[in-house]
């Protein structure tokens, strides 16, 4: 079978957005010398990650499934990532 | 002095490890605060699904009538996966299901279930907060901080799952290896009414669980596995890619899941399915190797935050093996709270507990399983290697047979493995699993 693209994948899950503040960060010139930006775009299972015209890595917190795999495979020190604030971030209906 | 504590035990994490802990030292008699960052209690939480649910029954004996379990599993399917070809060994026993040996489960159903238990012997169930860090004096875990307040106790439980950020940003536990862990990416799938009976052949509460090595995907990647487990109306199907084999092979993560869900023989079960929902986690891979120091002053640590998880390419435990770990680490913190030491020492009868338990000894039994997964050789050549002799014995074409042992010896020759190696790792298999 196939399944939507990712974007309709996650739209039947459940997210609180956090409009204030994102739980991830990049270090845009660690990430790109370090081959972790093409790692954690590729890896990443909700496409979170994906590169801007200008080379640049871009980031789309709001669909963060919150695994945790971007932060074990980016040199330490070219991601800071952690859990969103409490109650905010994908909230599974089923698990 | 120190402020007097606000509870005797504060345990951070909702899912199976924490709801377990605080269920059985609220019983007990002690004042227990159950802190959760997700809305409610599993709604951060995703597993495969099957929980080998005896530890559980101990613990809640109406466990398997009460709470919110999906099908009893009692056959187990285990299949080596190429693109085109694949090669299954399928097991039934009657005997797993009058036992209730395992079951499906959806983690934010169950956990909800838990805490709500949790809740029924008055532990303080405290979701929609994110524990920051935890609170040291002199040395000593006194309790934990939630943004701007704090929290105290006399011990603590880290139950914050396998990316525990409180025990690793205390220092207390090392950045894990990539080849010690695995993202697990799952979708729940819903057939039109009356399929998944009639495809997957189970009625009533009866439940098959398939795992397979290897997921197609032209050669996928080391350390590659799927699964396929049912629930009672859903599906529950992924793949879990070992983080090390995930890099090195470049590819992108929902490029392997989706040429698993086209793979024939899992098309032949979920084609027309709808998705219900969409999710991701890590899994811990390294065994018995990556179980760090689980007693501390003031702080046990229990569960997937431990390290306690198994992965044997036939079944991947971890539910049943947090529960244990509960078990093991409640005693020892109503100990250490009556005896009024809450030190490393005074908490250390865990891990006596723990060694002693079925969570220590299956932790060792399996230690070398790890070791064993990464042969990358699982993965391609084998699956192939076993196709082929069948192959050589179904596909006829005319051309004269010969008996299996030459249809095997033919095939290993083709596949250029050398029969010392293929003994070698037979060997290595059956001492690892
Ligand atoms: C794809 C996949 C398939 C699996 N299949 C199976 C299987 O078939 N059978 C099996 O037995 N096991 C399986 N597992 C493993 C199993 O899911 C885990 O071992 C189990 O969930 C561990 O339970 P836990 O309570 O230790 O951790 P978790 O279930 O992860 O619970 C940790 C809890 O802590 C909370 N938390 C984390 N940080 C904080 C914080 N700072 N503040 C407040 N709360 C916090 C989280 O929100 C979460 O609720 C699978 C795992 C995956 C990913």
């Amino acid at each position: 079978m196939k399944l939507p693209e990712v974007s309709d994948r996650l739209s039947g899950n459940r997210f609180v957005l956090d409009e204030e503040e994102s739980h991830i960060e990049v270090n845009q010139a660690l990430i790109k010398s370090t081959g972790s930006a093409d790692r954690i775009i590729a890896a990443c299972p909700a496409r979170v990650y994906s590169k801007g015209p200008d080379g640049d890595v871009q980031v789309e917190y709001a669909a963060c499934l919150e695994c945790g795999t971007c932060f074990a495979i980016a040199t330490p020190g070219s991601l800071s990532w952690h859990y969103p604030r409490g109650g905010y971030g994908v909230q599974f209906r089923d698990g | 002095m120190s402020p007097e504590p606000d509870f005797d035990v504060i345990v951070v994490g909702a899912g199976v490890a924490g709801t377990v802990t605080a269920y059985l030292l609220a019983q007990q008699g002690l004042e227990v605060v159950l802190i959760e960052r997700g809305e409610s209690a599993g709604s951060k939480n995703l597993s495969g699904g099957i929980m080998y649910c005896r530890a559980m029954t101990q613990v809640f004996p109406n466990f398997l009538t009460e709470a919110p379990i999906e099908r009893r599993i009692d056959r187990n399917q285990m299949c080596f996966m190429n693109d085109d070809s694949w090669f299954m060994i399928d097991y039934g026993d009657e005997r797993l299901h009058s036992g209730g040996t395992a079951v499906t489960v959806l983690r934010a159903h169950i956990d909800a279930w838990l805490a709500e238990q949790c809740e029924n012997v008055g532990v303080t169930v405290m979701p929609g907060v994110k524990v920051d860090g935890l609170l040291i004096e002199n040395g000593q875990v006194v309790g934990v901080r939630a943004g701007e307040d704090e929290l105290r106790s006399r011990v603590t439980v880290a139950a914050d799952g396998v990316n525990s950020f409180i025990c690793r940003d205390a220092g207390l536990r090392p950045r894990q290896k990539l080849d010690q862990l695995a993202v697990g990416v799952k979708a729940l799938l819903k057939l039109p009414d009356g399929e998944l009976e009639s495809r997957f052949g189970v009625s009533d509460d009866h439940g098959v669980a398939m795992a397979t090595v290897g997921v197609g995907a032209g050669g996928g990647a080391n350390g590659a596995g799927g699964f396929m487990y049912t629930n009672r109306e859903t599906i529950s199907i992924g793949l879990v890619l070992r983080l090390d084999g995930l890099v090195e092979t470049k590819k992108r993560t929902i490029d392997l899941f989706d040429q698993f869900l086209a793979h024939p023989l899992i098309d032949s079960y979920v084609h027309g399915a709808e998705l219900v929902e969409y999710g991701c986690h890590l899994i811990n891979e390294g065994g018995w190797d990556m179980v760090g120091q689980i007693v501390h002053n003031g702080l046990v640590v229990v569960g997937d935050a431990a390290g306690f998880t198994l992965n044997t390419g036939l079944t991947v435990r971890g539910m049943d093996l947090a529960t244990g770990s509960a078990q093991a680490a409640a005693p020892a913190i109503v100990q250490a709270i009556k005896s009024g030491d809450v030190s490393a020492a005074g908490l250390a009868s865990y891990t006596a507990n723990l060694d002693r338990s079925f969570v220590g000894q299956d932790m060792k039994t399996y230690a070398k399983a790890p070791q064993f997964l990464e042969t990358d050789r699982m993965y391609n050549e084998y699956g192939k290697l076993l196709t082929d002799v069948m192959y050589r014995t179904y596909g006829l074409d005319t051309t004269p047979r010969q008996h299996l042992l030459a249809a095997a010896r033919g095939a290993l020759k083709a596949s250029g493995l050398g029969l010392l190696t293929v003994a070698k790792d037979g060997l290595k298999g059956v001492r690892a699993l």
